[in-house]
């Protein structure tokens, strides 16, 4: 299988603070790969540097998608990201609260759509029938993700787990090679997890690839075929799930040392786990 | 050489009344992240309650000294009551609005203020008394740096000394910052925010009336519209220091006094204000975090 | 009955101690004025009975406006269900808007016919205001810029038909898609570097570069004459006819009113699609939006562009009107005015800055004895406006596009134009 995104040797730093330090990664077609670690240890960053949030200190990030081979997309502002073919979620949810499920969804199109103002204008029939392909797009995803019964909902109504599901839908209509989700299953109760799941092994089986981070150790250790772990901004750890969870190096991250902090950071992953 | 120094001073001057305006909209931003566009009509009202006290003071027959010294501490008074009020009338109901809805509301603050000075008083020009005196020991060097001069330095390092002592050692100073770093924070360790915010407000309004009355006296005229172009200056000098950075304020108003100074002495003196927006535009642009001011990453 | 007296004089001190503190507050502003040259004081002491009075009963009234929307807050929150206002349910139902509109656009057709000259030129600015309305409103209510220098458009529009018909002889129709282009091409020139601002900052920026323009516009003489300004500007041309003064106002008023017209179709237009969607979405989260791939600059550079475009063109039509101009006509207080103007009439509701136009243009203009309080009371209401009714005088309920599936068919599914 060919790699979708290569990212080497990338490193991030804030002032004299290493939030990254030389990591490698790889992610193939059709696969889900987790990255894991203990809270600080980089992993929002590490999103936000692929994504063109940050722009990383060193290292290349290269996509293969839509038919292009290693685009370069470090450099490249998160608008241009998305529209290369990579798409994310947000940690906290980022949702256009006061617009509807539908549009929030139609925004994510925005990139794979052209109408501009003369369009918008005239109203001529090119931007008509891309605008009506836009909605039944979306509806599309909605249904795919199951929230098409919210369709016109405002999004700011939704309960909270059909919120996270909009932000996958809302990534998912930029039609992206690799979908990065960021604590897909944060605040979720065990249903809602269980649906996410589903959902997320549902968009694997029609060939999307996808990279999580997720605190929730038994969604990672179900859904992944390979994990990467991160500590203090480095690798410490890649293979199968079986692999992770017998490596020396993961459980002392995790259970850590004697001292206080990795004592309280092991005991909020244990309640996880 | 002596123009050079004579430029020099009264850039000094400008900065200085500079300076004194923008470290209340810089305290302000730091607090609540707020442009209190109606700081510059602060200014404007500490400097006709100045006038007006000092005219009622010297047309029944007050010795000079008591005058400079009652009209100072009514300006500052009542700057300091009209700041507050604001606060409490215009932001403080929009403490948890969208970032733009204080901003409209500061300026349409802005706007009411100065046409109630315009229709309650004048849209004349009126003369402002010269309250500082001229020194003797100042004679041998009145061609390059008049008494008004001195006492506006003077005045204003000593304010930002006393405000820094203000906010590294007391209390309340303690609070403030505070509150600048983390208001959810500083509410939690029992701080009062809304009393820190009205410390702050009514801080910066005192120094802004201090500041209208140096220069309107060193002006000697004053109207109503005078806030509008010195708030803008001094949001300029906080700019450029640095918002939220006291010391950065001070040195934002000394840069932009001397720069405008040497522009209008050796370019020209048409585009006086020209040079000073410029500036504004430049630094937003190339350096939005200002000389001292720490650097703004978004939270994602 | 004691239970009910208790907190009924507690609200009375209380608006007494309110009434007290502005009294104390206004006191040197509102009581003394001095006359410097005969050196005496005139002491206003009527002004303090009415500052006692006039904030005593305002204070009670406040709070019981604030009591009252607390209680409809509660019951529409127990409500829950999403109910529309009578003004609101007008403005969404065709069947109520197409009339209501088709009548205004009647009325407006035979104003001139109706009214005087001196109306018709009052109307004439009112519909200019209209405009410049609208086209902020694509800034600051779709895209959620706050441009505090718009009227440095209005400005570029004015100066370029003054200067290109007084040095070549241009005529209007010429200069006007030019003033208009010109406008949006400052538009992209000033929004270029600014644009990556944060909001609060943008507007501080837009501003500066207002007077700027103002302020080179006054100086630099070979170019705008300085603050003399430019006279002797033509008016419309009507197909080379002659016209008299009153024909040309009337030949003015019909053009504003099918630029109205045009303005409201285009910015419907624009508000209802992709564009539009990117702009609300941008002013919603910045961040959000570029991770969805919308291009922050170039949508905000759209927005500003195109906001500049309608300030160029009543830039032009204002020139050919008054015949003269100079930079006072160009200052902050302008930009302002129109600020007011979209932020009290509703930001982001056509309907709202129209209506907000009329109110604020029309009503100093026939309250001629209110006329000299118009700039205090346009602050006030800012301020109030946004403490009690952020949304504006006119809200209209957002429009959302509705999606419905057919039930007979779930296969071929279709969707409704935006409704």
């Amino acid at each position: 299988m060919s790699a979708i995104l290569k990212v080497k040797n990338l490193s991030m730093r804030f002032g004299g603070v290493v939030a990254l330090n030389a990591l490698d990664l790889e992610i193939h077609e059709g696969e889900i790969v987790a990255l894991i670690g203990p809270n600080g240890a980089g992993k929002t960053t590490f999103f936000n540097c692929v994504t063109g949030i940050y722009k990383p200190t060193e290292g290349d990030v290269l996509l293969t998608a839509r038919g292009q081979e290693n685009i370069r997309l470090n450099g490249l502002k998160p608008n241009q990201v998305a529209s290369k073919g990579m798409a994310r979620t947000f940690q906290n949810i980022r949702l256009f609260q006061s617009m509807s499920v539908l549009e929030n969804v139609m925004i994510g199109r925005h990139c794979r759509t052209k109408a501009y103002i003369l369009g918008a204008i005239l109203r001529n029939k090119a931007t008509r029938d891309e605008e009506q392909e836009t909605i039944e797009k979306s509806y599309a995803i909605l249904k795919k993700i199951g929230l098409e019964k919210y369709v016109n909902e405002s999004a700011s109504n939704l309960p909270y787990g059909a919120q996270r599901r909009l932000e996958i839908a809302r990534a998912l209509a930029t039609e992206p090679s690799l979908l990065l989700l960021d604590e897909p299953a944060a605040g979720m109760n065990p249903q809602e997890t269980k649906e996410l799941e589903e959902l997320i092994l549902r968009l694997q089986q029609e060939g999307q690839a996808i990279l999580l981070i997720e605190h929730d150790m038994k969604l990672v250790m179900n859904l992944s075929h390979r994990i990467y772990v991160l500590d203090y901004g480095t690798l410490i750890a890649t293979g199968t799930p079986q692999e992770i969870r017998n490596n020396p190096a993961v459980i002392k991250a995790y259970l850590g040392e004697s001292d206080d902090d990795s004592q309280h950071r092991s005991h909020k992953e244990g309640a996880n786990a | 050489m002596d123009y050079f120094i004579e430029l020099f001073f009264s850039g000094l001057t400008r900065g200085s009344i500079y300076a004194l305006i923008a470290l209340g909209y810089t305290m302000v931003y730091g607090i609540i992240g707020l442009i209190n566009f109606a700081h510059g009509e602060i200014y404007m009202i500490g400097a006709f309650t100045a006038y007006i006290i000092a005219s009622v003071l010297s047309i029944y027959g007050f010795p000079a000294l008591s005058i400079i010294i009652l009209a100072g501490f009514a300006a500052a008074i009542w700057a300091s009551a009209y700041g507050y009020t604001v606060e409490k009338i215009a932001y403080k109901p929009l403490r948890h609005a969208p970032r733009l809805s204080p901003l409209i509301s500061a300026i349409g603050m802005s706007i009411f203020l100065q046409n109630y000075v315009l229709l309650a008083q004048t849209s004349d020009f009126l003369a402002f008394p010269e309250l500082i005196p001229d020194f003797d020991f100042m004679e041998p060097y009145a061609d390059k740096v008049g008494s008004t001069d001195m006492v506006i330095i003077v005045t204003t390092i000593v304010v930002m000394i006393a405000l820094t002592f203000f906010i590294k050692m007391t209390r309340i100073g303690k609070a403030m910052r505070a509150t600048s770093q983390d208001r959810t924070m500083a509410r939690l360790i029992g701080i009062n925010v809304d009393k820190v915010i009205s410390v702050t407000f009514v801080i910066g309004s005192a120094l802004a009336a201090i500041g209208g009355i140096l220069i309107a006296s060193h002006i000697g005229q004053i109207n109503f519209y005078i806030g509008f172009i010195a708030g803008i200056k001094a949001f300029t000098a906080a700019v450029l220091g640095g918002i939220g950075s006291i010391p950065g304020a001070v040195l934002g108003g000394f840069v932009l006094g001397l720069t405008e100074s040497f522009a209008t002495g050796y370019v020209s003196s048409d585009y006086e204000d020209v040079f000073a927006f410029s500036l504004l535009v430049l630094i937003l642009i190339f350096k939005p975090s200002g000389l001292l001011g720490r650097e703004e990453v978004e939270k994602v | 009955m004691m239970s009910s007296l208790v907190p009924l004089l507690q609200e009375t001190l209380r608006s007494l101690k309110v009434a007290l503190w502005f009294v104390f507050l206004t006191f040197p502003i509102m009581v003394i004025k001095v006359h410097p040259l005969e050196k005496s004081i005139e002491w206003r002491w009527q002004n303090m009975i009415f500052v006692g009075l006039g904030t005593f009963i305002l204070s009670i009234v406040a709070r019981i406006l604030m009591d009252q929307g607390k209680k409809r807050r509660k019951k529409r929150a127990l409500q829950h269900a999403q109910k529309y206002t009578l003004v609101q349910t007008i403005l969404r139902e065709p069947k109520y808007l197409y009339p209501l509109a088709f009548a205004t656009l009647a009325f407006g057709l035979v104003f001139p016919w109706i009214f005087s000259s001196y109306q018709t030129n009052i109307m004439i600015t009112a519909l200019m205001y209209v405009v410049l309305g609208l086209g902020l409103n694509i800034v600051v209510g779709l895209a959620g810029l706050l441009d505090l220098g718009y009227v440095a458009f209005y400005a570029v529009g004015a100066y370029s038909y003054a200067l290109l018909n007084t040095h070549f002889d241009l005529g209007f129709w010429v200069v006007l898609p030019l003033g208009a282009i010109l406008a949006a091409f400052f538009g992209i020139l000033l929004g270029f570097p600014v644009l990556r601002l944060r909001g609060d900052y943008l507007a501080i920026v837009t501003l500066g570069f207002g007077e700027i323009i103002r302020l080179i516009l006054e100086n630099w003489n070979e170019f705008s004459q300085g603050p003399s300004g430019i006279s002797n500007i033509d008016r419309p041309g009507f197909f080379g006819i002659e016209l008299t003064l009153d024909q040309s106002i009337t030949y003015l008023f019909y053009l504003m009113l099918l630029l109205v017209v045009f303005t409201i179709f285009v910015v419907n237009r624009l508000q209802d699609s992709r564009l539009g969607r990117a702009w609300v979405a941008l002013r919603e989260d910045e961040i959000a939006c570029q991770a969805m791939g919308i291009d922050k600059t170039k949508t905000k550079l759209t927005a500003f562009a195109l906001g500049a475009m309608w300030a160029g063109m009543v830039g032009v039509i204002f020139a050919a009107k008054t015949t003269f101009i100079n930079p006072a006509s160009f200052t902050f207080l302008e930009s302002a005015i129109i600020l007011a103007i979209v932020v009290i009439g509703g930001m982001g509701s056509v309907v709202g800055v129209i209506v907000g136009a009329f109110v604020l243009i029309l009503l100093p203009e026939y309250l001629r004895a209110l006329s000299e309080y118009r700039m205090l009371a346009f602050g006030a209401i800012m301020v109030l406006v946004m403490i009690y009714r952020p949304q504006g005088i006119i809200s209209t309920a957002k429009r959302h596009i509705q999606y419905k599936p057919k039930p007979d068919d779930k296969h071929k599914k279709q969707a409704a134009d935006p409704s």
